[in-house]
């Protein structure tokens, strides 16, 4: 095997894995990307049961429901419409989770319709605000997402 | 005054990067035989000084921290008088301008000590070399001095701080972020030094051990500070979890990946002069990644798409200097590579055939965390919002890992250049043998996660193979660095032992327990004897008494504590740790229930330390590769030294000797 052929096997072989790299990637990422829903779009296009995404918006006033076992908690999440998606989590609460204010909550959908979180972001400080709900530009769904946040000051 | 040395040394050390610069360029006007070119002899000094420049800004940065001069905007809205003084100091990295100037600094001292001690290469490589490196730290200085200036004053000083994140008052910023950042920068080096041996045609064995003591401290400190930062996660977060694949994160993994890789590859190119291109192109791509890694954290765009637009002028400026830097070097290597003569050939079955083949797939772990990463950005733009998270990392990169595991098994055993392998089929059936009985003993006591359970077989095949290379061997008579090898691939198996383990084993409680109650966590019982409240410098806090008893043993008392900090008010969970040797106990405190009840999230997770012992194993063996090179080349310079003593008696004996026929 002469030297250029060896230069030029080298080359296709790592070009070739790269390139693999970037399919599984593409591929793994539109499976596992974790979308995100405002409670309307949930309601209107449920992504399938047990897909991970994330949910965000408010939570709805006198929704928050503590179990017995004193850790699961079941309220709802509202956004502009009156759609509203039932969550359940089971975990520490954030510091500053209170009723009528934003939250993203992670988690996918059960098949009983109800939200399963993982884990929710909610306000830490003054100063932050879920990734998500920040920013969200001019569309009016974006609009509404940060809305949800103004009741956080 | 202190405010104003700083800022004038660093105005002094941008001016003599431009001398640097233009110094080191005309050492390429020097061709070979000739003398040096008059004007190249100021490359070096110029280096030397503006490293002593540097570290004096910061210096006076750091000082400016410890006595908390308000009349400094970044003091001001970044420290705060009431702060115990290590946080005060460490402070002084907290944030933006800190931070970018603790990069500055780290790269011109080691431009400096780059000019200053080394002496092997060739003057034009070097003046070539130390014209990159000037360039790069031009770029840095007109970033800090234009756009994030550390030394800005107040018209009014303020007559209090704002203080510092709360998250980052803790000794984990005193280690974390200096060693990364050296180690980022320590690519910079590399980065200066394969630009160097490009335009001048030096790509050589001889230009590969000048490199390699760089690319080995920089993986050094890189892996120091990811297995620092991981840990400093896991306890400080509350979230039980020791890495997050947070952007963040990936942005320290990505350079670690490429600067593992170029290592490998220096030190095939050091011992057997091969892989001349592909040494060059790791290295523009290593330094690429600590630039878009500092790009990441440093410019907003991580918060948001939106965010970066908040600051324009800083994002942009960096995306300015990546863009600049990262194309140029890939341009000059598009120009140049083909220059660069082939080096000596080998067959695939060898160890530089295994070394290639982890070199490709360290390569697309990398595609895979760099495409992960960036994608939620770019759909971003379009106003698409999405996270990407473990579920895809893990099995995307555990796809190119699992095979770089087992070649990495056999690769130290095979030899270099060509070698058959059913020589070494003892050691691989051997490899293989245990990879398939822990498989199937784990699988025999329970069911597991696919990964974990993988984990597992590979950390005790990859065990015994690490080990396998000393077989047949006189220890005593093992050099160094084989050494350094062999503790650096142990090291990688006990951190996925622990990794594996805490994916497989972890058990957890979360419950809502009065004072008094008792839960029980695997072997461990765990109970609730009070809760009270607590104050620190700082802080205020409820603070909960834990006994914690291993199968009826002397209970052990834990402290998790829920912070409220006031300046800024922020409030953070301190989870409380119980390490056995064969695992960690990790609890965290949460709210009290309406019914006076308290939440408990406890963890027991097996083996969990495992995870860092590994991280620092490998580093040791790293610090270890390059103690061994230098006692190699302190030696080898002594003998040279001595031989030409010798011959200078052996002459002055004999003066009118004939030379020996």
């Amino acid at each position: 095997m002469k030297a250029k052929h060896q230069r030029l096997i080298l080359v296709i072989a790592a070009l070739l894995a790269i390139i693999g790299a970037g399919l599984i990637a593409a591929w793994t990422l539109r499976n596992q990307a974790n979308y995100f829903y405002l409670p309307e779009q949930m309601a209107a296009a449920p992504p399938s049961v047990g897909q991970a995404v994330r949910l965000g918006g408010m939570v709805r006033n006198g929704s928050i429901k503590t179990e017995a076992d004193g850790v699961t908690v079941n309220f709802m999440v509202t956004g502009n419409t009156d759609d509203a998606i039932p969550v359940r989590y089971t975990g520490i609460l954030p510091d500053l989770f209170i009723e009528g204010s934003g939250v993203v909550a992670e988690g996918s959908l059960g098949p009983n319709g109800v939200f399963m979180a993982t884990n929710l972001l909610a306000k830490h400080d003054e100063n932050y605000v879920p990734r998500e709900l920040e920013g969200m530009g001019t569309d009016q769904a974006a609009k509404m997402a940060a809305d949800t946040t103004i009741g956080l000051q | 005054m202190i405010a104003e040395i700083g800022l004038a040394a660093l105005w002094l050390a941008a001016a003599l990067a431009v001398l640097q610069m233009v110094s080191g360029g005309f050492a390429l006007r020097t061709s070979d035989g000739e003398a040096m070119n008059p004007l190249a002899i100021y490359a070096r000094p110029a280096a030397v000084v503006q490293a002593v420049l540097a570290v004096l800004a910061f210096a006076m940065l750091l000082w400016a921290f410890a006595v908390t001069d308000l009349s400094l905007k970044l003091v001001a809205s970044n420290s705060h008088s009431m702060k115990p003084m290590i946080y005060k100091i460490t402070g002084t990295w907290g944030n933006h301008e800190g931070s970018m100037l603790l990069w500055v600094g780290v790269l011109a001292l080691s431009g400096g000590l780059l000019a200053a001690f080394e002496r092997r290469l060739p003057e034009r490589t070097m003046g070539a070399t130390l014209a990159v490196q000037g360039f790069v730290a031009l770029g840095f200085y007109a970033f800090l001095l234009l756009s994030s200036n550390p030394f800005e004053r107040l018209p009014i000083p303020a007559t209090e701080g704002v203080g510092l994140n709360p998250l980052l008052q803790d000794i984990g910023l005193a280690i974390h972020p200096p060693t990364l950042y050296a180690g980022y920068v320590g690519l910079s080096v590399a980065f200066s030094l394969a630009m160097g041996a490009l335009l001048t045609r030096e790509v050589n064995p001889a230009f590969a051990r000048v490199m390699r003591p760089w690319v080995l401290g920089a993986w050094v400190l890189l892996t120091f500070g990811i297995t620092a930062g991981s840990y400093w996660a896991y306890y400080e977060l509350g979230w039980g979890g020791w890495w997050f694949w947070d952007p963040v994160e990936n942005a320290s993994l990505m350079p670690w990946l490429a600067a593992t890789a170029l290592m490998h590859s220096v030190a095939v190119l050091a011992a057997r002069d091969a892989l001349r291109t592909w040494t060059i192109m790791l290295g523009v791509l290593a330094f690429s990644m600590s630039m878009l890694g500092t790009f990441l954290v440093r410019s907003g765009v991580l918060t948001s798409v939106h965010a970066f637009a908040v600051d324009p002028e800083r994002g942009a400026f960096i995306l300015g200097l990546l863009g600049l830097y990262i194309g140029g070097a890939f341009t000059i290597f598009a120009l140049r590579a083909g220059a660069v003569s082939e080096g000596t050939r080998f067959s695939f079955s060898s160890r530089e055939g295994a070394l290639v083949f982890n070199n490709v797939m360290l390569s697309a772990i990398l595609a895979i965390v760099l495409l992960g990463t960036l994608y939620p950005l770019v759909t971003e733009a379009f106003d698409v919002r999405v996270s990407v998270g473990p579920p895809y990392f893990n099995p995307a990169a555990a796809i190119f890992a699992v095979p770089m595991f087992m070649v990495m098994a056999v690769g130290p055993l095979l030899r270099w250049k060509e070698d058959k392998p059913a020589r070494i089929q003892f050691e691989m059936l051997l490899i293989a043998a245990v990879l398939v009985a822990v498989i199937a003993l784990v699988s025999f006591f329970g069911q597991f996660p696919l990964l974990p359970l993988l984990g597992l077989g590979l950390a005790a095949a990859l065990a015994v193979a690490a080990m396998l290379p000393l077989r047949g061997r006189k220890l005593t008579r093992v050099p160094v660095a084989t050494w350094g090898m062999v503790l650096a691939h142990f090291g990688v198996a006990v951190s996925l032992f622990g990794m594996a383990c805490e994916g497989a084993f972890t058990q957890e409680r979360l419950a809502a327990v009065a004072p008094g109650g008792t839960e029980q966590v695997g072997d461990f019982a765990v109970t609730l004897q009070s809760v009270s409240p607590v104050a620190g410098p700082n802080w205020t806090a409820i603070e909960a008494r834990i006994a914690v008893s291993r199968n009826g043993a002397e209970p052990v008392i834990l402290n998790p504590q829920a912070r409220s900090f006031w300046s800024p008010s922020q409030a953070t969970s301190e989870s409380a740790l119980l390490t056995r040797w064969d695992g960690q106990m990790y609890v965290v405190i949460g709210n009290q229930a309406e019914d006076g009840r308290w939440q408990l999230r406890v963890w027991w997770k097996p083996f969990v330390t495992f995870i860092w012992y590994g991280g620092l194993l490998i580093a040791l063996g790293g610090v270890l590769a390059i103690a061994g090179r230098v006692r190699v080349d302190v030696k080898r310079r002594a003998a040279v030294k001595l031989g030409a003593a010798r011959r200078a008696d052996l002459d002055a004996l004999n003066p009118a000797s004939v030379p020996a026929e």
